[in-house]
């Protein structure tokens, strides 16, 4: 039987959280709260005789988007009109760039679970402006014009991906990318970032470009990642069985969790592409973009490398550490706080992570954790100076996420600090051997790890608090002691 | 009679106290209420806020305030928007239409004390060269009412020239000032593209439109040209450079001026009368102490086909936004699609809707590169043409239009005969000139006869300062028709 692999582009657009709209000085507004249609005026509701004046903030921020890929930056920009009739398209025409985009040629790497990394091409990114939005209310159709005209940055990848896991990856690291610059808030709930993907397979080896599909609807990376696996199982067996695919516009249906066809595309549309006649060439000059890279901020891959050799973090967690900005932010204010490192580290991908997975809570909320960086920072200080042990810090964890306050004063109160008094410790263990006559006498015996056994029961006798080192050697020497 | 001043003498009069705006604007509103009936050159009068606004005009006289155009009633082209006034474009499809704000040159013109006698008839969307296409009614020429005015600012050219404004404000696409100035013998300039701000002057074709004035005479142009002239922030098509004092252009003299006579532009089939009259002016230029020599512009007969890609292409995209959804009357069909087709196929007139079909084939996938992408080029020749001349030449004087005015319905069924009225005025507009026209003369029925003078890229003030020694010499433009 053939092994088929897939062939993945994605598209995506992103809103640009710039002041003002793209093309006039209406707010940008959040478009799922705000009262529909009061963030508008004469230019995004396509007025007669209205023209576009292009928002210099937008434009940078697409450069800085433009530069974090490594996309060249042309001279010469040019906007263009794409024309379809729609009601949610004002002027019957959305301003956009064909020709002469912002941004090409770029890469983006992406780190995959199994800790490899690989560079997926980026083929432009471009400005346009977004539409506004229909609401279909008793057979009638509203027309919202707030996010008319919002700024968007369209960013195109080469069908350099090989698996729903990659596409996850690729869509996870440029979310990231968009939200350490500071122009895209990365929440897909809102629509203000949108991925789209062109999914075709073939078997493994060619080098042909099958049929694809697109897939639309993708409100979130998971749904991203499960529509492309669906779709990548469906192509497969649709040409297994000896089929052809379609080519057609899929939409994922989240509570059917399958793609579903939305629009057979029997001929590519022809949006009448020209030069937009009311803008000048845009003209971006290399003293203008090395203005822009100058206030680049640390980028992930940056932040990541300064983890693993300033730091001396694994690659692992680094990587876990600058995948969400607000991860990356909580870290660092941890460590500003006085926490160790790697100690850090563990703790929020290990138990924090773990606490958020439990709850249901994205990765992207750990700013708005009970357990504040401060307080992480203060508990692994107690830790590693001896005043807590781990046991007792993982509970205090829980804590400290559930209802947030103070470590060392929570010690304080609860009596949590290490026992570390040898004749406290070495009275709890007698006790205990003396109760367990049969297991010491095993032991003895030769079943080493029953000591075990026996250490959990001390640390249950000392409720956890005992020093586990101290509590190790004194165990062993009262068993030697034993020894008849 | 008030109406028979120049907008430069009622201004002095207004500025010396002898008469008031409100005197003048009734004065005005009276002729129009008794001629406008026969001529139609306006599609909206407003009357009870022009003597509003001319008692406001008046108020401020009175407490020593002046301004260009303080007291001045005018008319406006259809296309530009006014705030609150119905702007229809001429179109069916835009009918009841009230703008929620007013364009850049419009409000300029209002800021420097200027009244708005109403909006004048216009071809559907300034698609046309007679009137013939307005959605409303056709404007009829004051010198002979069974004559089209020209087009397709037809009417802001019949109200200067019936007396019932003292200037008039119209757009130029392809010739639509100057065709029409030259069928009804009054003066009009089209700016070079960029001099005056575009923002609320509903598009037709994007990369020729340009605001245009209308006057008696070419110093009455040189005024409403201080006011409206000027970079605007709305229109990042409008050209920051400083607006030279097109008052203080007017020197009068011209000798030395180099003077280029295309002999393109005399084409076949031109009416004998016509040449004659251009001739004639172009002895008078001699007089006046300029040098004529002939030159050539090889690619002038290229310029009426790349103008109907090029616009048609730009409007059929522009004219999208008339659907129905946000303005204008809808035809609901209930579903979407069926409600677009009856409000676009009931709203727009024949000759519109040829157009967007027109442009939108030229921008098809496929025909791209045949039909617009070619003409872009084509379009550059046509400019290199006038960038040579003007490398010895200061201005070019041509006829404005191979014919004096036709009848009303003489061309309607012959879309092709129309569009050749504009073919001497379609090159400057595709390169983006300045050109005015003035009358020079009449034929054997009494119709006037216009005389271009084309000048460079911004080059108005010289363009101007011909056309006002040429006045100074003669008294074509003195004359009114009788009406």
């Amino acid at each position: 039987m053939t092994a088929y692999e897939p062939v993945i582009g994605l598209e995506v657009h992103a809103e640009l959280e710039t002041a003002s709209k793209m093309f006039c000085a209406c707010e940008v507004v959040d478009s799922t709260s705000a009262r529909p249609n009061t963030a508008i005026c004469p230019v995004c509701l396509g007025m007669p005789g209205v023209l576009p004046v292009v928002n210099r903030q937008a434009v940078e921020y697409g450069l800085m988007v433009g530069l974090a890929l490594h996309c060249e930056i042309p001279a010469f920009n040019q906007f263009a009109r794409k024309s379809y009739f729609y009601p949610d398209l004002p002027k019957g025409y959305q301003i956009s760039q064909y020709e002469y985009p912002l941004a090409v040629n770029g890469w983006l790497e992406i780190d995959l679970p199994d800790g490899a990394s690989r560079q997926i091409r980026i083929r432009r990114a471009h400005l346009e402006e977004d539409t506004g939005k229909l609401t279909h209310v008793d057979g009638h159709s509203l027309v919202d014009l707030n996010r008319a005209g919002v700024p968007l940055l369209e960013i195109v990848s080469e069908a350099d991906i090989h698996s729903a896991e990659e596409a996850e990856a690729y869509a996870r690291k440029l979310r990231a990318i968009l939200q350490y610059l500071g122009v895209n808030s990365g929440d897909m709930s809102k629509g203000v970032l949108r991925f789209e993907a062109n999914v075709s397979v073939r078997p493994v080896g060619s080098d042909e470009l099958r049929t694809r599909t697109e897939i639309k609807n993708l409100n979130s990376i998971r749904s991203l990642a499960r529509g492309v696996a669906y779709e990548i199982e469906r192509q497969t067996a649709v040409w297994e069985s000896g089929g052809a695919v379609q080519q057609a516009t899929m939409g994922w249906d989240e509570t059917r969790q399958v793609t579903v066809v939305q629009r057979v595309k029997e001929s590519a549309d022809d949006y009448r592409y020209f030069p937009e006649p009311d803008l000048p060439v845009l003209e971006i000059s290399p003293e203008w973009v090395e203005t822009v890279r100058a206030q680049l901020p640390e980028l992930p891959d940056a932040k990541r490398d300064r983890y693993m050799n300033a730091l001396g973090l694994t690659r692992y967690d680094a990587s876990v550490l600058v995948a969400e900005r607000a991860v990356a932010e909580y870290f660092e204010a941890a460590l500003a706080a006085g926490g160790d490192p790697k100690q850090l580290a563990n703790y929020i991908t290990g138990d924090v992570f773990r606490q958020m997975n439990l709850e249901g809570r994205e990765r992207e909320e750990i700013g708005s954790l009970r357990l504040t960086p401060q307080a992480l920072a203060q508990l692994v200080t107690l830790v590693q100076q001896g005043t807590i042990n781990h046991g007792i810090a993982k509970r205090l964890l829980e804590t400290l996420y559930a209802e947030g306050g103070d470590p060392a004063a929570l010690v304080e109160q609860q009596g949590l600090a290490q026992v570390t008094d040898e004749s406290v410790l070495a009275g709890a263990i007698s006790a205990v051997l003396d109760e367990n006559p049969d297991e010491v006498a095993r032991y003895l015996a030769g079943e080493d790890k029953l000591i075990k056994f026996l250490m959990g029961k001390v640390m249950k006798a000392l409720r956890g608090k005992g020093d586990a080192q101290i509590v190790q050697r004194l165990l062993a020497d009262q068993l030697e002691a034993r020894r008849v | 009679m008030l109406t028979d001043l120049t907008l430069a003498e009622a201004h002095a009069r207004l500025r010396a106290g002898e008469i008031t705006a409100v005197e003048l604007t009734q004065a005005h509103l009276d002729r129009i209420a008794a001629l406008d009936p026969q001529v139609c050159a306006y599609l909206i009068v407003t009357g009870e806020q022009a003597l509003e606004a001319a008692a406001q005009a008046d108020r401020r006289r009175q407490q020593g305030e002046d301004a260009p155009l303080l007291g001045i009633p005018l008319a406006i082209k259809d296309v530009l928007v006014t705030q609150g006034v119905p702007t229809t474009c001429g179109s069916r499809i835009l009918e009841g239409f009230i703008p929620p704000y007013t364009g850049t040159a419009v409000q300029r013109l209002f800021d420097a004390g200027a009244i708005m006698l109403g909006k004048t008839n216009t071809d559907e969307f300034a698609m046309g060269s007679s009137t013939e296409n307005s959605g409303y009614c056709t404007t009829h020429n004051p010198w002979d009412l069974d004559r089209v005015p020209g087009g397709s600012s037809g009417g802001s050219a019949a109200a200067v020239a019936g007396h019932m404004a003292l200037g008039a404000l119209g757009t130029d696409t392809g010739g639509s000032v100057r065709q029409p100035a030259a069928f009804c013998g009054v003066s009009a300039l089209k700016p070079s593209y960029g001099r005056i701000s575009r923002y609320g002057l509903i598009a037709f074709a994007s990369s020729l439109d340009q605001i245009g004035v209308f006057g008696r005479s070419v110093e009455d142009m040189a005024l409403l040209m201080n006011v409206i002239a000027g970079h605007d922030p709305q229109d990042s098509t409008s050209i920051d450079a400083p607006v030279p004092d097109y008052v203080a252009a007017l020197t009068g003299d011209i000798r030395g001026l180099r003077v280029g006579v295309p002999r393109e532009y005399f084409v076949e089939g031109m009416q004998p009368e016509v040449e004659h009259a251009v001739r004639a002016a172009i002895e008078q230029f001699t007089a006046l102490g300029a040098e004529i020599q002939e030159i050539s512009l090889p690619h002038t007969s290229y310029g009426l086909p790349v103008y109907y890609l090029i616009s048609a292409a730009e409007a059929s995209s522009n004219l999208a936004r008339f659907d129905g959804v946000r303005y204008g009357p809808r035809e609901s069909q209930g579903a979407m699609w069926p409600t677009y087709k009856a409000t676009r196929g009931h709203g727009f007139g024949a000759e519109v809707k040829r157009r967007i079909m027109l442009g939108t084939y030229a921008l098809s996938a496929g025909y791209y590169d045949a039909y617009y992408l070619k003409a872009q080029k084509v379009r550059t020749l046509v400019k290199q043409d006038f960038d040579r001349a003007f490398e010895s030449v200061d201005v070019i004087l041509s006829p404005t239009t191979p014919t004096t005015a036709f009848r009303i319905g003489e061309k309607v069924d012959d879309p092709l005969q129309m569009y050749l009225s504009d073919v001497l005025t379609l090159p400057a507009s595709l390169s983006g000139i300045a050109g005015v026209s003035v009358p020079c003369g009449f034929d054997a029925d009494g119709m006037p006869i216009g005389l271009q003078i084309t000048g460079a890229a911004f080059g108005e003030p010289t363009v101007l300062r011909a056309a006002h020694a040429y006045q100074q010499a003669t008294d074509w433009h003195r004359q009114s028709p009788a009406l």
